[in-house]
């Protein structure tokens, strides 16, 4: 063998090597063409996720942002305050506990807890997995509360219809900036805890410029999801989307 | 850190390819990496040292080739380069579709 490739020496045919060989032998190295995206797998899935979901008029939220800007609250506002309205179902992921999923069982819509160990964000498979065990009869809209992570769930298609991004003011104005990627992925970009704005001085301009930078055709909402300040726009948008959904197969987006 | 997941499938991938090719080493993996595609390319080899550990990977290169960003301008239908993550077309527009960038790609194994 080899020391410096590692290549078997019993082979008959010569080639080039970009690394010096101090002996000589024989290799037989061949270059074999794959051409494949490596979310080839996640993207097959998350379009028969997709092809479910729309077969049921059944409307998916992805819903993202960084860890403690506020998801589980704006989630548990959201379907407390409408769930007269939709019949929700909810798919938590988390790295380790079920903290989120208890706090949602105090509403009416059925909880799925996914809990994730080391992984960072959420999968198409596990959305499957996750639905089935849910049960998708009966819902007209599905959230997917995502780990909370500015990174990595953006490469992550579920088969959601709309990407709501969440971010905080305690977080600082320019996290669209820095995070993106991201943020170029939001249908609906929600600026959340603006009660906290005035102590932080939180300037909401200078956030909404960053944002329109990034996702100029994103939908801004500022609220507070914990005093409940701003969400009637939220909920006005959300009735629109699943009508949308209904109507003709395709969220708003 | 998703480069681990990613690494993983691809890993899955090209060892399903190198059993199909009867191939007892994989010597170098060639992929590309788009500049927006949220993989950090130091990242990414660091999870193909740590996941080809005890594969016929395990002392394979990984060659990664970075694309650029490329966007459709909307407005005036011309293709550009950004020149930063605001991405505006020289007519001034932020109304585009990414067109190249997102890429996160197995492009062939050199086997023997």
């Amino acid at each position: 063998m080899c020391g410096q490739c590692g290549c078997d020496t019993t082979e008959t045919l010569k080639h080039e090597h970009e690394h010096e060989h101090h002996h000589h032998h024989r290799h037989n190295h061949r270059l074999v063409d794959i051409q494949q995206s490596v979310l080839h797998k996640n993207h097959t899935l998350a379009q028969g996720n997709r092809q479910e979901f729309t077969q049921r008029n059944l409307l998916v939220l992805n819903i993202l942002s960084s860890p403690g800007s506020g998801k589980t609250t704006f989630i548990e506002k959201t379907l407390k305050t409408t769930e007269q309205q939709f019949n929700y179902g909810v798919i938590v992921g988390d790295l380790a506990t079920d903290n989120d999923a208890q706090r949602l069982r105090s509403t009416k819509a059925p909880v799925i807890q996914i809990t994730t160990g080391d992984i960072c964000h959420l999968e198409a498979s596990m959305i499957k997995n996750a639905s089935d065990e849910l049960g998708l009869d009966g819902l007209d809209i599905l959230i997917i509360e995502n780990v909370g992570n500015l990174v990595c769930p953006a490469a992550y298609d579920l088969g959601e219809d709309i990407r709501v991004v969440l971010l905080s003011t305690t977080e600082g104005e320019d996290k669209p900036l820095k995070y993106p990627t991201m943020f170029k992925g939001a249908d609906v970009v929600i600026i959340n805890k603006i009660d906290l704005a005035e102590v932080l001085e939180w300037q909401e301009d200078l956030a909404r410029e960053n944002i329109q930078k990034i996702a100029p055709n994103a939908l801004i909402l500022a609220v507070s999801a914990r005093k409940d300040t701003g969400m009637s726009a939220w909920y006005d948008y959300l009735a629109k989307a699943r009508q949308a959904k209904t109507q003709t197969g395709y969220s708003l987006v | 850190m998703h480069e681990i997941s990613l690494m993983e499938e691809t890993l899955t991938i090209i060892l399903e390819t190198a059993q199909k090719e009867n191939a007892v080493k994989i010597h170098r993996l060639n992929m590309r990496i788009g500049a927006v595609s949220g993989v950090v390319p130091e990242a990414l080899q660091f999870a193909f040292d740590v996941t080809t550990q005890g594969t016929i990977a395990a002392d394979a290169q990984l060659n990664i080739e970075l694309v650029p960003t490329l966007c459709h301008c909307t407005e005036c239908n011309r293709k550009f380069a950004p020149i930063d993550i605001i991405y505006q077309c020289e007519c001034g527009s932020l109304n585009n579709k990414i067109i190249q960038g997102k890429e996160i790609e197995i492009v062939s194994l050199e086997i023997s």
